[in-house]
C-alpha cells in the first residue's frame, strides 16, 4: 500500500489554492498527508497519543518562549526571576504551571505512545526507522527536560544537575574531562546554567525537526493498527479527515481536561518541594530524586553497586530499544494474536512501574532489591524472552483483512471477493 | 421521541430541518465556538504576560523631596526608566517664561498651565523630536538660546518653561502628572 488513488479534495479547485499550489505545492501536501490521507479504519484511542505528543511539543515551545521572556539565566538572578514570574508577571503563574506540568503530561503521553508501539508491534518491518526516530525524540526529550529542570536553580535543580553530569565521570580516562567540559568550570555554576538555558531553548526545535522525519517515515507505509496486519485495499482504509481529525480532537479535549486539572488544582503534585529552596552548593538535600519520569532509569542506575556498571546499564536500557525490531523474532505484530507475548508485555509494564517505585525510594533494603530484580527482568525481557517467544509462541490465526472483523464476515467476504488481494 | 412534525430523517445526517440544517451543523458550530473562545482566552493570558508586570507597575510612581534644591538649581530623577527634570526656577526665569507666553510658540501653551507652583518646573527630560535627553540641567551645560534646555542630537531649543522654541522637535517637553503631597514633596506618576 505504498501508493493510493488520490482524488483531490474540493478545496483544491479554489483558484487561489491552485495559484499557490502550482508554485509551492503546500496544499497538495496538506491534502495528501492530512485530509485525504488513508488511515486504517480500525485505529483505537491509543492512536491518539502521537498527535497528543505533537500538540504537547507545541504547548511546551509556546509556554517556554513566554517564560524565557521573563527568565534570567544567571546563578544570581535565576531563582528570583522564577519567583517574579510566579508573583508579578501577568498570568506568569499560569504559563509556568502549564510548562511545569506540561513536561509531565508530555512524558505520560509519550510513554503511552511507546507502550502502544510495544503492544501492537509497531516497531516491526517496515517501520524500524520510524521506531528509531521515536527513540531519538525520546532521548532528546530527556535531555531537554533535564536541562529545563535545572533552570529554576532550586536545590533539586542544582543537585540533579550535579548528579547527572557526574554520571559521565564514570568513564575511564576521559570521564573527568567530559564533566569539566559539561560544566565549563569546576562545579555546576553560572557557565553551566547559561549553556543549559541556551540548549534548553534550542532542543525543542531539534525535536520538531526529528518529529518531521518521524512523520515522514510514518507516512511511507502508514499507521500500524490494532490488528497488526497490512491493509489489503481501499476497503481497509478511511480518509484521515474527518474521521481521525475528529477522533484526535475529541481525545485532545479529554486530555486537556486532565492537563487543566493539574495546572489549576494540583500544580505541585508532580514536582518536588525542595526546589523551592534556592540552590546551595554547600548543602545536599537528604534525599535526591529526579522528576517522576526519570525514576525507572534512576532505579536502573542505582541497581548496580558499581559506578561505571550502573551508568552503562542505564544508557543500555534505552540503547537496547534500538535493537528491538530484531530482538522480537515473532512475525506477528499485534499482541492481540500473541497470547504469550501479551502476558510478558504486562509483566514488562509492571516491571517498569516497579522500577519507578524503586527509583523514588531510598536506595536500600526492599526498594533496592525490587529495583535490582526489576532491572534484571527489564533486560531479560528484551534479550531472552522476546527472542524465545518468537520461537515457542503459537500465535492465534490472523484475520484475512482489516475490514473483515470490522464489517463482519459476510460483508467483508463480498468486498474481498470483488477485490483481488495482494499477498502480505 | 416527540419531534416537531416538520423534521425529516435522512440516512447518515440525522434529523434534518426543512431549511437544510442538521444537528451535526449545531455540533460543529458549538464545538468550534467553544474551542475558539478557549483559544482566545488562553491567547490573552500569553499576550498579557508581555504587559508591564506588577513589580514594574509598583515602581511607576516616584517621590521627590524638594527641600534640598536651592533656587536656580535643577535635579534629574528617574521615573519609569526616564529622566525627569525638576528645576527650582529663579524669579527672572519665571518672569521670562510668563513674558514668552505671548511669543510665537510652535506648541502654544501658557506657563501657568505647565506648573502647579511657579517656582517648581517638572518635566519629562526626553526631547520630543527623537528621544534624546536635552542639556541644561548642570550649570556648565549649554541651555540653548532661550535659557532652558538644548538638545545636542538635532539642535532643539527649549525655554524656561520647557517649551519648544526652535529646532525640529514638534512639541514642548512633556509635563508628567504629579502632585504635591506636602509643601516640599512631590509624587510623580
Amino acid at each position: 500500500m505504498a501508493k493510493y488513488d488520490y482524488v483531490p479534495s474540493p478545496f483544491m479547485a479554489n483558484s487561489i489554492v491552485k495559484w499557490v499550489d502550482h508554485r509551492l505545492p503546500i496544499f497538495t501536501l496538506i491534502d495528501e498527508q492530512l485530509v485525504k490521507y488513508p488511515a486504517p479504519r480500525n485505529l483505537n484511542y491509543l492512536w491518539n497519543f502521537g498527535s497528543l505528543a505533537g500538540i504537547m511539543l507545541v504547548v511546551m515551545i509556546l509556554s517556554g518562549i513566554f517564560l524565557a521572556m521573563n527568565y534570567n539565566p544567571s546563578t544570581a538572578g535565576a531563582f528570583d526571576s522564577v519567583e517574579r514570574i510566579m508573583r508579578d508577571v501577568n498570568y506568569g503563574w499560569l504559563i509556568r504551571y502549564i510548562h511545569m506540568n506540561g513536561a509531565s503530561m508530555f512524558f505520560i503521553v509519550v510513554y503511552i505512545h511507546i507502550l502502544r508501539g510495544l503492544y501492537y508491534g509497531s516497531y516491526k518491518y517496515p517501520r524500524e526507522i520510524l521506531w528509531w526516530l521515536g527513540i531519538v525524540i525520546f532521548l532528546l526529550m530527556m535531555a531537554t527536560a533535564f536541562m529545563g529542570y535545572v533552570l529554576p536553580w532550586g536545590q533539586m535543580s542544582f543537585w540533579g544537575a550535579t548528579v547527572i553530569t557526574n554520571l559521565f565521570s564514570a568513564f575511564p580516562i576521559v570521564g573527568e574531562h567530559i564533566v569539566l567540559w559539561l560544566w565549563g568550570g569546576f562545579s555546576v555554576d553560572n557557565p553551566t546554567l547559561n549553556r543549559f538555558f541556551a540548549l534548553h531553548y534550542l532542543m525543542p526545535f531539534v525535536i520538531a525537526g526529528v518529529v518531521l522525519l518521524h512523520l515522514w517515515a510514518l507516512h511511507v507505509h502508514g499507521s500500524n493498527n490494532p490488528l497488526g496486519i497490512d491493509a489489503k485495499g481501499p476497503q481497509d482504509k478511511i480518509p484521515f479527515h474527518p474521521y481521525y481529525t475528529v477522533k484526535d480532537a475529541f481525545g485532545l479535549a479529554v486530555f486537556f481536561i486532565i492537563f487543566a486539572y493539574f495546572v489549576f488544582f494540583s500544580p505541585y503534585t508532580l514536582g518536588h518541594p525542595d526546589n523551592w529552596i534556592e540552590a546551595n552548593p554547600l548543602v545536599t538535600p537528604p534525599h535526591i530524586v529526579p522528576e517522576w519520569y526519570f525514576l525507572p532509569f534512576y532505579a536502573v542506575l542505582r541497581a548496580v553497586p558499581d559506578k561505571l556498571g550502573g551508568v552503562l546499564l542505564m544508557f543500555g536500557s534505552i540503547a537496547i530499544l534500538f535493537l528491538l525490531p530484531w530482538l522480537d523474532t515473532s512475525r506477528v505484530r499485534s499482541a492481540r494474536f500473541r497470547p504469550a507475548y501479551r502476558v510478558f508485555f504486562w509483566l514488562f509494564v509492571i516491571c517498569c512501574l516497579a522500577l519507578g517505585w524503586a527509583g523514588a525510594m531510598p536506595a536500600e533494603g526492599v526498594p533496592l532489591l525490587v529495583g535490582q530484580v526489576a532491572t534484571v527482568w527489564y533486560f531479560l525481557h528484551f534479550l531472552v524472552f522476546l527472542p524465545l517467544l518468537g520461537w515457542f509462541e503459537r500465535p492465534l490465526p490472523l484475520p484475512a483483512s482489516i475490514a473483515e472483523p470490522v464489517l463482519g464476515g459476510g460483508k467483508a467476504g463480498m468486498v474481498a471477493a470483488t477485490k483481488p488481494m495482494e499477498k502480505a | 421521541m416527540a419531534q416537531p412534525g416538520s423534521t425529516t430523517i435522512t440516512e447518515g445526517e440525522g434529523r434534518k430541518h426543512p431549511d437544510g440544517t442538521t444537528r451535526r451543523d449545531f455540533l460543529y458550530l458549538s464545538a468550534g465556538a467553544f474551542a475558539g473562545t478557549g483559544a482566545v482566552l488562553t491567547g490573552w493570558a500569553f499576550i498579557h504576560s508581555m504587559n508591564p508586570a506588577a513589580d514594574v507597575l509598583a515602581l511607576a510612581s516616584t517621590e521627590v523631596n524638594l527641600a534640598p534644591i536651592a533656587v536656580g538649581q535643577a535635579i534629574t530623577v528617574t521615573w519609569r526608566g526616564k529622566p525627569v527634570f525638576v528645576r527650582h526656577r529663579t524669579a527672572e526665569e519665571i518672569a521670562k517664561a510668563k513674558e514668552d507666553d505671548k511669543a510665537a510658540l510652535p506648541d502654544p501653551q501658557p506657563d501657568a498651565r505647565r506648573v502647579q507652583k511657579p517656582e517648581w518646573l517638572v518635566l519629562v527630560g526626553v526631547c520630543t523630536h527623537l528621544g534624546c535627553v536635552p542639556l541644561g540641567q548642570k550649570p556648565s551645560d549649554a541651555k540653548g538660546d532661550f535659557g532652558g534646555w538644548f538638545c545636542p542630537c538635532h539642535g532643539s531649543h527649549y525655554d524656561t518653561s520647557g517649551r519648544i522654541r526652535r529646532g525640529p522637535a514638534p512639541a514642548n517637553l512633556a509635563v508628567p502628572s504629579y502632585a504635591f503631597t506636602n509643601d516640599t514633596t512631590i509624587r510623580i506618576g
